[in-house]
């Protein structure tokens, strides 16, 4: 794979990136400004980060948006491989008519999920607040844990679950020995997934908590109207490089895995 | 391995539940009034001809939200096409570029574009500055586009158009060397390889590329409030505000079926077209 | 010879209405070789996986070491299985993958090293305890699979199609290994193929089905020079098969022509299938041969020529060390004991 780089595509890639990246850049730099504004530079400061951990709201909304994340996500991990499990080994029909349900989630706006799932609290007298907020997580979450494992139990050698049996295991040491290691990537997946979806969503949270609960993204927009502090910029800053130096870890050591395997190979 | 099946029983209750009950939910409360009694009012004050505020609001989202995708789709695709003749190993680095943003907050990211785009943002500074060096007949107009709707398509351009890149690149780097070679072979020149064979082999990746960019285009409600000010309302905005501010439900869930409705007939068109998921698994 | 190991009595299986197995018999002795050989779709595979544990039989029973064997479940049996395609867990190691059983079985871990080590020894893979089964060349991933099922000390090892997946040479090389591996472990081999060539070297016996029936149990001597049908006939090794008609004892009519033979005890004139292998036909000069034809097309085949000649309707395939020339007039000969004479099959099942 020798291609020319032609200097107008690498221009156009540069081009792109700028595009993508000068909001994040903006934030970043100006999360370390001095000032309060948003378009002057006042000299660079940790003022924010200082102010991040002393505002409680924000440290609120942090915490709730974390736990959200996890319990959703843990909670939609079993109930989705459970799913995916049953789904697998059931006929087409019912397959394919469940199936079209879980993906309504992902195809419908988030607006109207959101409203839906405010439709229903409401109707069945549920207090807007935590909980309804963890219940709609979850509801979204689980689709994305289903779309990852089904199609690992796809690839799943059938005979593999037959040669563990053979091998004196019972059906459920069977289950767990084999079938749930093989499986296991694509439950990991769907767990980040739902992590990261939770996290990043705000549309739904906005219709499904209430006055005294918010998650970050809702915090967030409610200082949009008023005016963003820049502790927030501080706060994003963080979380982005957590996530970058988490991704980086990840990528290097799965590259790492690969060399290996191949050196293996030869 | 029958018992197997008894897995899915948790799953298809939470399903009826939290799923389906609700849309069922929305559609009851659109046929209702606000104090409860069945109605078609709130439908036929949407589709109102004579009075057509919501028709036009409706009108403008998909116009915006189709502007966007098409320019989405003339960007994305040089994009795609480049990252994909890169060798794997770099091109994996770089599509993970474009899957990094989308790991900041979104609300924040569109607010970061005011700093930017403000009449005294960033980039106004930055014409000003540039301006200083040239002469006066030459000076570069300042760019005014904040609460427009040039902002809002702004703003859909740059939330979704990784979501048009990824499927495209995916579909592209799929494509069967072999038959580029064989087109070649058979006396075709790069521009004909292009049109006949690469371009329709990669329009399943276009296709995912137009819905994951239109269908949140239209929907959205934080980028137009954020970017678009108050009289560039779209239909999510007045849904939002159906809920949140005027108390009317009923109406509210109208819209939302509205909505809905739209949605499902676009994917199902869509569907026919997408012979593969492909594009979507980069995402997930 | 010990008694039978292995029982099957009136084996009934259906899928969905289908019926795959119909009435199968069958016994299986202490160490015995037995091969279960038939075209793809006969229900050889049924067959094992019965055996195994994995299907259980719509009707008939299963009997080991003469108990009723059909509620035991796959890990309650003394048999353990090579899977078609090895299904070893990729998620394991190699020393891993054949310590599995041992370690459902909480064996001590000084016994299972010891154990892992010499199957390893026997499959010829010393020193492959920390590889990865997937960085494994299907060959070696074949033994591992063997050497997974062996240090069970199963009383019957079930093998379905272990060498379809390797290449011509590999797949020589593993048989005589396999035969090897039988007789040093003394354990009883139940395998299955759809290779004749592969059944009649490794078997003491060769079960022939089709469409889930079985064609012919026996030696794997015994069924290649007498056929039951011409189904066995045609399946095993190449034949020449021409409608004939059974005079009377010892006298045949085929091919226009009255022949003299060894079979007896069909009715007067009945309607018969004639077998010939290619092989026992003798090119001679026309005016010797009890059949005369013309040499249509000639192949060299390494050992010898492969050549067919027509005669009349009918063209005859014959096997023969030296090399004719297409075109030449020939005479065909055949002895009376190389003629096999066959009852069409009553019972012609549909193929499916």
């Amino acid at each position: 794979m020798n291609k020319r780089r032609h200097p107008l595509s690498v221009l156009y890639s540069v081009c792109i990136f700028l595009f993508l990246y000068a909001p994040i850049v903006v934030l970043i730099v100006f999360s370390f400004n001095e000032s309060k504004s948003r378009g002057r530079w006042a000299g660079f400061s940790l003022r924010w980060y200082q102010e991040l951990f002393e505002n409680s709201t924000l440290m609120d909304a942090l915490k709730t948006t974390l736990a959200v994340a996890l319990i959703s996500s843990a909670v939609a991990v079993i109930i989705g491989t459970a799913a995916a499990l049953g789904l697998h080994y059931s006929k087409k029909r019912i397959r394919n008519l469940l199936m079209n349900i879980t993906s309504l989630p992902m195809i419908n706006a988030d607006i109207v999920t959101g409203i839906s799932l405010l439709l229903l609290f409401t109707f069945i007298g549920l207090k807007l607040g935590f909980v309804s907020l963890l219940l709609a997580h979850i509801t979204f979450n689980i689709p994305y844990v289903i779309l990852s494992v089904m199609p690992k139990l796809t690839q799943l050698d059938n005979n593999t679950f037959e040669a563990a049996l053979d091998l004196g295991a019972t059906p459920l040491q069977a289950f767990f020995k084999v079938m749930l290691p093989e499986i296991s990537p694509g439950i990991v997946t769907g767990f980040i997934l739902a992590f990261t979806m939770s996290i990043d969503d705000f549309v739904i949270s906005f219709f499904t908590t209430g006055a005294d609960v918010n998650t970050l993204s809702v915090a967030i927009y409610s200082m949009t109207r008023r005016g963003i502090k820049p502790e927030i910029n501080a706060l994003s800053t963080l979380m982005f490089i957590t996530v970058l130096t988490l991704l980086i870890v990840v990528n290097v050591r799965s590259g790492r895995d690969v060399q290996k395997r191949e050196k293996e190979r030869r | 391995m029958k018992k197997i099946k008894l897995a899915l029983i948790p799953y298809s209750a939470y399903a009826l539940i939290f799923i389906v009950a609700p849309i069922l939910l929305i559609v009851l409360y659109s046929f209702q009034d606000t104090s409860g009694a069945l109605t078609l009012d709130n439908y036929l004050r949407f589709f109102d001809f004579s009075d057509p505020v919501y028709l036009k609001v409706l009108w403008r989202s998909i116009r915006l939200a189709f502007i966007s995708t098409v320019i989405c789709l003339i960007l994305g695709y040089p994009m795609a096409y480049i990252l994909s003749k890169l060798s794997p190993r770099v091109r994996g680095t770089i599509a993970f570029l474009f899957i990094l943003p989308m790991w900041m907050n979104f609300l924040l990211r569109t607010y970061s574009w005011m700093s930017l785009l403000e009449r005294t943002g960033l980039i106004n500074t930055f014409i000003g500055w540039i301006n200083g060096f040239l002469p006066a007949a030459v000076q570069i107009p300042s760019l005014n586009i904040m609460y427009t709707q040039w902002a809002v398509v702004l703003g859909n351009v740059y939330n979704f158009l990784p979501f048009m890149i990824l499927p495209i690149y995916t579909v592209l780097i799929k494509i069967d060397q072999s038959l580029i070679e064989a087109a070649q072979d058979l006396g075709a020149s790069r521009g004909r390889v292009f049109r006949k064979v690469i371009f329709p082999l990669s329009l399943p990746g276009v296709v995912s590329g137009i819905s994951m960019t239109f269908m949140p285009a239209v929907t959205t409600f934080v980028i137009s409030r954020l970017l678009g000010g108050g009289q560039n309302a779209l239909i999510g905005d007045t849904i939002e505000n159906q809920f949140k501010v005027v108390g009317d439900w009923g109406f509210g869930s109208a819209m939302s079926v509205v909505l809905m409705i739209l949605i499902l007939i676009t994917m199902g068109f869509i569907r026919r077209f997408e012979s593969d998921k492909t594009g979507r698994s980069v995402l997930m | 010879m010990s008694e039978n190991l292995i029982r099957l009595e009136n084996i009934h299986k259906d899928y969905g209405g289908k019926q795959v197995l119909k009435s199968i018999n069958l016994s299986v002795r202490d160490k015995e070789f037995v091969t279960l050989l038939g075209p793809s779709g006969c229900g050889k595979t049924t067959t094992l996986r019965i055996i195994g544990g994995f299907e259980t039989p719509t009707a008939g029973v299963v009997y080991f070491d003469e108990k009723k064997y059909n509620d035991v479940p796959p890990h309650k049996r003394q048999v353990n299985t090579v899977f078609q395609r090895y299904a070893l867990f990729p998620h394991l190691d190699v020393f891993e993958n054949i310590a599995f059983g041992l370690r459902i079985r909480k064996t001590p871990e000084k016994e299972i090293r010891d154990a892992v080590s010499s199957m390893l020894k026997l499959v010829n893979l010393s020193g492959y305890e920390k590889r990865s089964v997937t960085s494994l060349s299907g060959g070696e991933q074949q033994r591992i699979a063997i050497a997974r099922a062996l240090v069970n000390r199963p009383r019957v090892l079930l093998l379905d199609e272990p060498l379809g997946a390797l290449d011509l040479k590999l797949r020589k090389e593993m048989q005589t290994e396999l035969k090897q591996i039988q007789t040093q472990l003394g354990i009883t081999f139940i395998y299955v193929t759809h290779d004749q060539e592969e059944a009649l070297t490794m078997s003491d016996t060769v079960v022939v089905m089709k469409s889930g029936r079985i064609q012919q149990v026996g030696t794997p001597i015994g069924i290649y020079n007498e056929p039951a049908n011409a189904f066995v006939a045609d399946f095993i090794g190449e034949s020449n098969i021409v409608d004939g008609i059974m005079n009377h004892d010892l006298v045949c009519t085929f091919a226009g022509r009255t022949f003299e033979c060894t079979d007896r005890g069909f009715e007067k004139d009945e309607n018969v299938d004639v077998v010939i292998r290619p092989e026992d036909l003798k090119i001679v000069p026309p005016d010797d041969g009890m059949l005369q034809g013309v040499v249509e097309s000639i192949v060299f085949k390494g050992v010898h020529y492969e050549m067919t000649v027509r005669s009349g309707d009918i063209v005859w395939l014959v096997q023969s060390t030296l090399p004719e020339v297409c075109g030449t007039h020939v005479g065909l000969k055949v002895a009376p004991f190389d003629i096999h004479i066959m009852r069409k099959s009553e019972a012609e099942d549909e193929e499916d």
